[in-house]
């Protein structure tokens, strides 16, 4: 389909010896890491992939702590909440979905909107 | 029984307001009811004609809808007038030859223009000032070669239609008999205070004097009108407003009761000389003698002969008489008699007049203030006792709803504290706490304080519209809005109520507010305005996603004058990026499935055929969708993330740039072909539509701005449906203000005329800084106007006559923005770390998203929805790499 390749981002960070710091998920019981921290915008999120294939939203918040949870939207099917807003309310950190603004508590996945809505979230940790 | 069946005739404001009040009382379920209506559209808002001029649609002036009449099952024949009524037979004759028998006839026929007999007023060019229709045919002279304009009478629709006629461009002569300008209003104080005002603003005031003649060329076209005082002036046209007649010759013709100087003799429930017909507004003469010309007694009488007729219809009672007497339980509604007060606002002059304004009652005194520097009027008429008992008020209004409703009681401050500028030494203004409960508010619904107050502690309405829809207040003439809003808030404030008005649970301060600190602090970043300026509990927080992108847009449109970073990925640690929404922060709009579109700015919607062949190559090649869009552009749909840069950097090379489809800011400007190929053109629209486009490029604002041009006056851009339009004339262009389409249709409204190449540029700076500085989050133009204190009239001030003293600033801040524009897509390409961001997966950069695939439609293609509905998608990448990274 495309006729044109552009190089859009350095390759597995991870690789880097440095004592660069990672953003790792809990998989069974193994630990694995989805990307570098310095690769995360406080705020913002990013989408990753596990190793069985699901797509996961990672997000850093302003005093450093990450969020990993399913990056599906329930509400729309579409595969973008690591593209949200992650936002603030009553002491707990949200990403409001990019297409129809629902609320996703980052810590339990509930939809602030609407209770008998959840996501998947992930364990995880910074090494 | 029978169905019985009401006839109305006449479908204007009073008749329309007679079918409501009887839906509310459910008669139009239990009778059939027929309107015939003279004119050619269904009643709309004849108070408000003059707005036609200044914008409004017909559709816009309109009172009701298929959707009413359908959902009461009232017939409504439009453009086919009742002609004759046989009461022996009870029938009524349309002039289609249609005949309904009838069992109540209600006569809403309303009144007819007076045109004086002057020799000479059937020459061409000469109109009255009634109808849409009137005021269509009267814009399509004044649109040829006329350049002055006579208007006999300086009442109230005089002085209307004198404005109307000074906004198409007229040179305007006023010629009144009476000694003063509306003179059944205003005393001679208040006549001469209105005339200074008038004349400052250009017009030619002509008072004392009669129109003798009226002269017309060989084709009996109007030149000149002679006055009685053996002057004459030039005219090229003449419009008759000398007041109106009853139109009362169908009651007459069937032998009912008119009165000696004209209209239907009626009783307390509107019931005329035969018991089954009624006849209510402009066309009657009510108990107290007088015919009443104004719309709030024309409403009260609709409602009491609605509920006369819901009576006299109510099954198993056929009498009239024996209704009250078997329902005994309420007095009937009755109308005896009206207040005519009224406050107009007539060529942006405030004039209003209440109570006993001219003090006819015995012993009455005057309270008089003068300042005629300021064209300030305002006469209080009081009784011995102190009670107020009327008043005029020119050039200032502002008290009007107060002094009215305490007309008829003893003011608790001495009258002439009431009438003093705030700050001549009295105490503050009465405001409308002071007024009891059963004072009227609103003079249209007869809506008093009291209802007012139990809309908010009753029925939980906390601001203006909402009382409006309780109440019905303020829904009329809106003079009373004002009151409405400081009863409001009183009561809110005395429940205790907080109405925080603050932008988010982040903010305490509104948009607006915000745009002010981050103007004079020079905030930079979002973090830092949170922490200095959010509310207590926020501080340190993340903020929320509806203050995140509002800051940034503001520090976006501030940028170059706070020395903050211009583009939106930009600030310190990328910050903006992560303050954006997603559309922002891919520079492209997201899709149902996850996928972006791509827009280029096509300026002015201009193209060379290069670059649409770049455009058709570069979605081939990709595999994209397009679409034309509704602003002149083409949009490339279904690219994933990853695609967006390898999308642009062709775009870029073929000397495209962003279009900002994707931000809170300028979208298009469109255009017609104008004056260089259109047979009908008088101005460049492309040139002026393309200069404008690439001036408010990437301009951030609190929603996004359309605009248009059209190089004529049959206006093919649209323009008044933009946020901005410029339509051109044939010395300049006209800048209208505040229009929209989408849900709720606005037409713009005029903001100045006949404008320079400069002066347009000018203005239209002014205009959108001046928005972006005060609007709230999301408030397109069209809201903004409506609901800032003042409205157009307010913008006009500040942004035409500077009455802030903001101009300059405004004008620097746009001068700023023009120079520091940079294209964002072409920055975004040129940094790595920017682009970093364009990938579907951070730890998988080379895999697209499996879910974002398409299927085939009418050769395009389009998302795959199915992938969307079903369980999740494993994603499967080739070398299954991904496994080994959980080992390092």
């Amino acid at each position: 389909m495309t006729a044109t390749t552009v190089t859009t981002a350095p390759g597995a960070p991870a690789e880097s010896s440095t004592a660069a710091r990672r953003i790792e998920v809990r998989e069974g019981q193994r630990w694995f890491a989805v990307c570098a921290l310095d690769e995360l915008t406080p705020g913002r999120g990013v989408a990753a992939l596990l190793p069985d294939g699901t797509q996961a939203a990672v997000f850093l918040d302003r005093s450093g702590r990450p969020y990993v949870i399913g990056n599906r939207d329930p509400f729309t099917g579409a595969y973008v909440l690591s593209r949200g807003l992650l936002g603030s309310a009553e002491g707990g950190s949200f990403v409001a979905s990019p297409l129809l603004k629902q609320r996703f508590d980052l810590e339990t996945g509930r939809c602030l909107e609407d209770p008998a809505v959840g996501v998947p979230v992930f364990h995880c940790r910074t090494r | 029984m029978t169905t019985p069946t009401i006839v109305l005739i006449g479908h204007g404001m009073v008749g329309q307001r007679f079918l409501e009040a009887l839906a509310a009382r459910g008669a139009t379920g239990t009778a059939r009811v027929v309107v015939l209506c003279e004119e050619p559209r269904p009643a709309y808002d004849r108070v408000r004609l003059t707005s036609y001029f200044s914008g409004a649609t017909p559709a816009e002036l309109s009172l009701t809808d298929e959707g009413f009449m359908d959902e009461h099952g009232i017939e409504l024949h439009v453009g086919d007038p009742a002609t004759a009524v046989d009461r022996e037979r009870r029938t009524v004759t349309s002039r289609s030859g249609r005949t309904f028998a009838y069992d109540a006839l209600v006569m809403a026929t309303g009144s007819f223009p007076f045109v004086p007999p002057v020799p000479g007023k059937d020459s061409t060019g000469c109109f009255v000032y009634r109808t849409i229709e009137d005021l269509l045919a009267i814009e399509e002279y004044a649109k040829g070669a006329a350049r002055t304009g006579v208007v006999v009478g300086g009442g109230l629709l005089g002085l209307e239609a004198a404005g109307a006629l000074r906004g198409l461009g007229l040179a305007t002569h006023i010629v009144e008999f009476n000694e003063r300008l509306m003179s059944l209003q205003v005393d001679a104080g208040g006549g001469s205070a209105l005339r200074r005002t008038l004349e400052e603003m250009k017009l030619n005031v002509h008072t004392g004097v009669a129109g003798e003649q009226i002269v017309a060329d060989e084709n009996g076209a109007v030149t000149a009108m002679t006055l009685s005082d053996g002057s004459q002036i030039p005219a090229d046209m003449v419009i008759f407003s000398a007041g109106v007649r009853p139109r009362d010759q169908l009651a007459r013709d069937s032998g009912l009761d008119v009165g000696e100087r004209g209209g239907v003799v009626i009783d307390e429930r509107c019931r005329t000389s035969d018991r089954q017909v009624y006849a209510i507004g402009e066309c009657a003469k009510a108990v107290d003698g007088i015919v009443y010309g104004l719309v709030a007694p024309g409403y009260d009488m609709a409602e009491s002969a609605a509920e006369a007729i819901a009576q006299q219809l109510a099954p198993g009672d056929g009498s009239p008489e024996a209704a009250p007497a078997g329902t005994a339980a309420e007095a009937p509604r009755t109308f005896t008699g009206a207040d005519t007060s009224t406050k107009l606002k007539l060529l942006g002059v405030d004039v209003a007049s209440f109570g006993d304004a001219h003090g006819t009652a015995e012993g009455a005194l005057d309270v008089i203030y003068s300042d005629s520097r300021a064209g300030v009027y305002k006469k209080l008429v009081v009784a011995p006792d102190g009670a107020l008992l009327g008043g005029v008020l020119v050039g200032d209004a502002e008290a009007y709803g107060t002094l009215r409703a305490l007309t008829g009681s003893v003011p608790p401050v001495p009258p002439e504290s009431l009438v003093l500028p705030a700050g001549a030494g009295a105490p503050s203004a009465l405001g409308p706490a002071a007024l009891p409960d059963d004072a009227v508010v609103c003079n249209c619904h007869h809506v008093d304080k009291g209802t007012v107050r139990a809309a908010v502690n009753q029925h939980d309405c906390t601001d203006v519209p909402s009382v409006k829809k309780c109440t019905k207040a303020g829904t009329g003439c809106g003079s009373c809005v004002k009151v409405l809003g400081q009863i409001v808030d009183a009561e809110l404030e005395a429940n205790g109520v907080t109405v925080d008005k603050g932008l988010c649970g982040c903010f305490a301060y509104t948009r607006a507010e915000l745009y002010e600190i981050v103007r004079t602090l020079q905030v930079t970043t979002f973090a830092g305005l949170l922490d200095s300026h959010g509310r207590e509990e926020a501080r340190k927080s993340d903020g929320c996603e509806v203050c995140k992108p509002t800051v940034a847009s503001i520090i976006a449109s501030l940028a170059p004058s706070i020395g903050a970073d211009g583009h939106i990925l930009g600030g310190p640690g990328g910050e903006q990026a992560a303050l954006q929404d997603t559309n922002d922060h891919f520079l492209a709009n997201l899709q149902r499935n996850g996928s972006y579109s791509v827009v280029p700015r096509v300026p002015g919607g201009e193209i060379t055929p290069e670059k649409l062949i770049v455009i058709g190559q570069v979605a081939r090649d990709f595999g994209l969708y397009t679409k034309i869009t509704g602003g002149q552009r083409i949009d490339m749909f279904g690219a994933r993330v990853d695609q967006l840069p390898g999308i642009w950097a062709r775009l870029v090379d073929a000397g495209f740039e962003s279009g900002h489809a994707y931000g809170k800011a300028l979208r298009t400007v469109k255009s017609c072909v104008g004056s260089t190929w259109c047979r009908y053109g008088v101005q460049d629209s492309v040139r002026m539509a393309i200069d404008l486009e690439l001036r408010y490029r990437g301009l951030r604002s609190p929603h996004k701005l359309k605009s248009a041009v059209s190089g004529c006056a049959r206006e093919c851009a649209e323009a008044m449906g933009k946020d901005f339009g410029v339509i051109a004339t044939s010395s300049g262009w006209n800048l209208y203000v505040g229009g929209n389409g989408g849900a709720t249709p606005r037409h713009a409204d005029l903001l100045a005329q006949d404008l320079s190449d400069a002066e347009l540029v000018r203005l239209t700076d002014r205009f959108l800084m001046f928005y972006i500085r005060t609007a709230d989050r999301l408030e397109r133009t069209s809201a903004w106007i409506e609901r800032i204190e003042g409205g157009l009239d307010h913008v006009r001030d500040v942004v035409v006559h500077d009455s802030l003293g903001l101009c300059d600033e405004l004008e620097a801040l746009m001068a700023d923005h023009v120079a520091h524009y940079r294209d964002e897509w072409a920055a975004t390409l040129a940094d790595p770390e920017k682009l970093a961001r364009f990938v579907s997966f951070v730890n998988a950069p080379g895999v697209p998203d499996p879910s974002v695939q398409f299927v085939s439609e009418r050769e395009q293609i389009k998302p795959d929805l199915t992938l969307l509905s079903g369980p999740d998608i494993p994603v499967r990448t080739a070398d299954r790499k991904l496994e080994g990274t959980a080992s390092r």
